[in-house]
């Protein structure tokens, strides 16, 4: 297994946190990892993207240009790498932002309203770990099991209380039909 | 031990930590600015100095001070400031002071941007400061590189006194890989008895100075370093090679170039063309002979670069000019892909160079 995921979004929406959950919990998994974030100016309010590999065997370039799975948060992120997505691969799509739908027919495409799922949750800034949780039910790329040890790895010290609404989002997603 | 996740520069931090240094100066800049971060949250706590200086051009000097008195010291800056402690730098070299100094490249020339690049190999290995004088270069590949080479760098510094750089680039620093931190990762232990730390009476005063009036004298002092330069060069050489047995066309790459190159040449064995490469991990001393070894069976060596074609002087010159070298790169903050470097190795196999 090599999977090459690609997570864009604006800046704020948490694609790098999203990036690092799935880096941590496949490292607790033993794999080989690498997350790569943006660090341009683009992540100044502009759209912020992050590649992570997620491997049996070691990483070679850390940069994602054809990903098997991409997690898209808004329009231009959409527009941008829809077309890079590896054939066969995996789209999943905040459709509370983005109305429109893939044009590709060969990428499976999820849509999850994740923004207005996470406002109706009371958890308004976790739409990135909801995507998480439909990403790891249809790819199995990490698995649920032990994702709260990871997450207290991803989450720094002073924020361990925030643990629960992670799970919760994560849960919310994974248990989430089209 | 249990492997954790971490940001190269990060990596650069604790492993520096680990290997004894207590004293860091620096300034901040984009994309090495984690470096600085770490460790002014870390230095306080085990009684080391993090000191921000007011330029870089100052912290190269606390550096050189740090080091007179016989103790582990770095900075850390990204080209732009790498190119102000330059003075510095060949100051260091001129008084024989070891020291690391860090350059998280960004692309370049003047301000540049803040992309990785590797721009700065000329500055790296052909000097940048004034004078004769070498450092020893070492270009990390991952972050555990980052971390290891950081360890190695200190001992290579303190055994042939002179300063060490980590050639890293963005990439390499920004991102996090698993790594593993032993408890102590330095051989350390090196005496040294011309630092400046009072004599108590009991020694004549040692002097750090890089000044010398009489010609004969400053003639001296350079062939006795260059002297110690080629013990570097006989001994301290690193390089990886990755499936070079038989290859036919030969890779030249460092730290991310020969990342993305790995996955070029997996694409193209798959393609059934016998390609390889070797990474330097030294850029100073270069693995003149590996490149030179390989020269003798592959059809030719193509050097892949975040930069308009530095270290391609170097394969040249080591492979005796026998065999076709071409050029793949991007530069400005651009990194070629895994298909252009592909591009590459079908174009010389199919011997359109």
């Amino acid at each position: 297994m090599y999977t090459q995921i690609l997570i864009a979004g604006f800046g704020g929406q948490g694609v790098l946190f999203a990036g690092k959950v799935l880096a941590y919990k496949g490292l607790t998994e033993e794999k080989q990892i690498s997350w790569l974030p943006s660090y341009g100016p683009e992540m100044r309010g502009g759209t912020a993207n992050c590649s992570v590999i997620v491997s049996d065997t070691p990483v070679g370039s850390p940069i994602v240009h054809e990903p098997d799975i991409l997690i898209v948060m808004n329009l231009p992120s959409l527009d941008k790498y829809e077309g890079a997505v590896s054939k066969g691969g995996y789209a999943f799509v905040d459709s509370t932002l983005i109305e429109r739908k893939l044009e590709r027919t060969d990428v499976k495409a999820f849509y999850i309203p994740a923004t207005k799922m996470a406002r109706d949750l009371g958890i308004p800034t976790l739409a990135n770990m909801i995507i998480v949780g439909k990403v790891i039910k249809e790819t199995g790329v990490v698995s649920m099991d032990g994702l709260r040890d990871a997450l207290a790895k991803t989450v720094s010290a002073k924020h361990q209380d925030l643990i629960d609404i992670n799970l919760k989002a994560i849960e919310a997603g994974y248990n989430f039909k089209d | 031990m249990a492997k954790v996740l971490m940001k190269g520069n990060e990596a650069i931090a604790e492993a520096a930590i680990r290997s004894g240094c207590r004293h860091y100066f620096g300034y901040p800049i984009t994309p090495q600015t984690e470096v600085a971060a770490y460790m002014a949250k870390r230095m306080p706590k085990i009684g080391g100095t993090f000191l921000q200086a007011e330029s870089e051009i100052s912290a190269i000097n606390m550096v050189y001070g740090v080091s007179s008195a016989g103790l582990r010291v770095m900075t850390s800056s990204s080209s732009p400031g790498v190119s102000l402690k330059q003075e510095g730098i060949s100051y260091l070299a001129g008084s024989d002071l070891p020291a690391l100094i860090v350059n998280v490249q960004r692309g370049g020339p003047g301000l540049g941007g803040i992309q990785p690049s590797q721009s700065d190999y000329f500055q790296a290995t052909k000097g940048g400061g004034h004078g004769d004088y070498h450092l020893i270069v070492l270009a990390p590949a991952s972050v555990q590189e980052m971390a290891d080479l950081t360890a190695k760098a200190f001992d290579l510094s303190d055994k042939y006194r002179m300063p060490a750089m980590l050639l890293a680039d963005g990439t390499i620093g920004q991102m996090m890989e698993p790594v593993e931190l032993p408890e102590k990762m330095s051989e350390g232990g090196f005496e040294k008895p011309w630092a400046v730390t009072g004599t108590e009476n009991k020694r004549e005063h040692n002097i750090i100075n890089s000044l010398y009036l009489v010609p004969e004298q400053l003639e001296d002092k350079n062939l006795e370093r260059y002297e110690r330069y080629k013990v570097v060069e006989q001994n301290e050489v690193m390089y990886e090679e990755y499936m070079t047995d038989d290859a036919d066309v030969v890779v030249v790459a460092f730290g991310i170039a020969a990342r993305v190159s790995k996955n070029a040449i997996t694409a193209a064995r798959a393609k059934g063309i016998k390609a390889g490469l070797i990474r330097p991990i030294t850029l100073w001393p270069f693995p003149k002979e590996a490149i030179a070894k390989a020269a003798e069976r592959a059809k030719g060596f193509i050097s892949v670069e975040l930069s308009m074609g530095q270290m391609i002087d170097d394969i040249r010159l080591a492979e005796g000019c026998k065999k076709p070298v071409t050029l793949c790169n991007r530069v400005g903050g651009m990194i070629p892909s895994p298909d252009e470097v592909l591009k590459a190795i079908e174009d010389m196999e199919g011997g359109a160079f």
